[in-house]
């Protein structure tokens, strides 16, 4: 059963036209990622998921729900679902690692302080952090920030994760432990959107690849296709250029 | 310099001790109030102003006016309007009431201007991650764009209080009985004017420095950052 349906979507900044007649389920469990080069669109796809970019036109139904992006109330339910890892991870600055993980389940959602504090310091050590809780963003590394940020996410219980681009500040050894956890989380059943530009991880995680260029989707398959044998002229020459540069 | 010894005794009498004392007052009320209603209004101003609902638009398009007209216009020219409209309607003719609403009015249009720029100091991205994890936009002001604006909205903001204190000696011009029309009446007593006037430098003083420590104190404490 597709966890979230997109029909027919199109979306703008200004006049930019950023998402073009986009189409794609994505089904409990599944962990897709979007790849394509810059500018495709694919931070767009993300950003609209969690109501950061309002659809003009088409629509989007989670869990067979249609989505009403005007409708504050609607917005809520889907943030409620959808967690948002960003690039530039977005923590806050004026908190500590600890309070950046825990305001949004107390404050926003209201859970229980003490459970949700326990939650947190379960997180941050499942990512390292244990040691950096009274550490505030800027005194820590790119990696380390982007790892609160996936604690952050993960300690609003979602049912669903987006990571735009979340491994392209991390260190070469701290990529392998970021892995790590995306798999465990893949097992425990988290749907995930990827967006990534390291294609051995996007090769070894996904259940699906969507190659996205100019907005719109060229194409949709499964890892080993889309990198050894992809049906468009267009992923063939994005894969072929990446794979070489490496 | 031995004529202005011999004054001193004749120019801190009682009665120009209070007469001062009163003067000093009036600055201290005008600059307080203006400075507390120009805080509080120009930042529910500066809030408004940074909503995106299509409802309250005619309220920023108003917003805007008003801040853009009392920026541009000069502080006695200000003063000099609403002397003349409020003798016109004959709403009152109480001159330290027509002073404060002026007062009131330039330090709205510009203390909202500075915090809307603190507000806007802080990048997108802090807005970006608080909406994803469904704060409001109060919320998100409250505690995570305020926390982080501090720094840049109070040191802009006191400098304001404290040339403040200093414009409101303008108010001398619609004959409000504050520190720099003080000095003007004893120097027109017969006092010298390096008295009169050096009398009132001390008093300004007095006024702006504590002013200027708070202000530093206050930065210490709301902008470190660390929360």
């Amino acid at each position: 059963m597709p966890q979230i349906e997109i029909k027919s979507a199109n979306a703008f900044y200004d006049k930019l036209h950023v998402l073009k007649n986009i189409e794609l389920s994505v089904d409990r469990g599944e962990i897709v990622s979007l790849i394509g080069p810059s500018g495709s669109g694919k931070s767009s796809l993300l950003k609209m998921l969690v109501g950061l970019l309002i659809p003009k036109s088409g629509d989007v139904y989670l869990n067979k729900t249609l989505v009403n992006f005007n409708n504050q109330s609607d917005l809520r339910v889907i943030r409620e679902q959808i967690a948002i890892v960003f690039q530039q991870y977005n923590l806050f600055q004026n908190m500590n690692v600890l309070k950046n993980v825990s305001i949004a389940p107390t404050k926003i959602q209201k859970r229980n302080p003490k459970e949700v504090n326990d939650q947190a310091l379960f997180l941050l050590e499942k990512v390292g952090l244990k040691d950096k809780l009274e550490s505030y963003p800027d005194e820590l590394s790119g990696g380390q920030q982007q790892r609160v940020a996936i604690a952050r996410a993960l300690c609003l219980n979602p049912e669903i994760l987006l990571l735009d681009e979340i491994t392209s500040a991390l260190d070469p050894e701290l990529v392998k432990e970021v892995l790590d956890s995306i798999r465990l989380l893949a097992a425990e059943g988290m749907t995930m959107l990827i967006v990534s530009h390291e294609m051995s991880f996007v090769r070894e995680v996904s259940s699906r690849v969507v190659f996205m260029d100019d907005g719109s989707i060229i194409e949709v398959n499964n890892p080993k296709n889309i990198f050894e044998s992809p049906k468009e002229k267009r992923t063939l020459d994005f894969v072929g250029k990446i794979l070489k540069d490496k | 310099m031995e004529r202005l010894i011999e004054e001193i005794p004749n120019f801190f009498t009682i009665w120009n001790v209070i007469f001062l004392a009163k003067a000093m007052g009036v600055t201290f009320l005008l600059t307080a109030i203006g400075c507390i209603v120009g805080f509080s209004v120009g930042g529910l101003l500066a809030i408004f102003r940074k909503t995106k609902t299509i409802f309250l638009l005619p309220i920023r398009i108003l917003i805007v006016i008003y801040t853009e007209i009392f920026r541009r216009i000069p502080f006695l020219v200000s003063l000099l309007l609403f002397f003349y409209v409020f003798q016109i309607i004959k709403i009152s003719d109480d001159l330290f009431l027509i002073a404060t609403i002026t007062v009131c009015v330039i330090a709205t249009a510009y203390i909202g201007e500075i915090i809307r720029s603190g507000i806007e100091s802080i990048n997108q991205t802090q807005w970006d991650a608080a909406t994803a994890m469904n704060f409001t936009y109060y919320q998100t002001l409250k505690e995570i764009i305020f926390p982080q604006a501090w720094k840049v909205i109070l040191p802009p903001a006191f400098g304001f209080f404290i040339m403040f204190i200093k414009d409101t000696a303008l108010a001398s011009q619609i004959g409000v009985m504050e520190l720099t029309f003080a000095a003007k009446v004893l120097n027109n007593k017969g006092f010298s004017p390096l008295l009169s006037f050096g009398t009132i430098l001390i008093l300004y003083f007095i006024l702006s420095f504590p002013l200027d420590r708070f202000g530093k104190y206050m930065e210490k404490k709301l902008a470190s950052n660390r929360n």
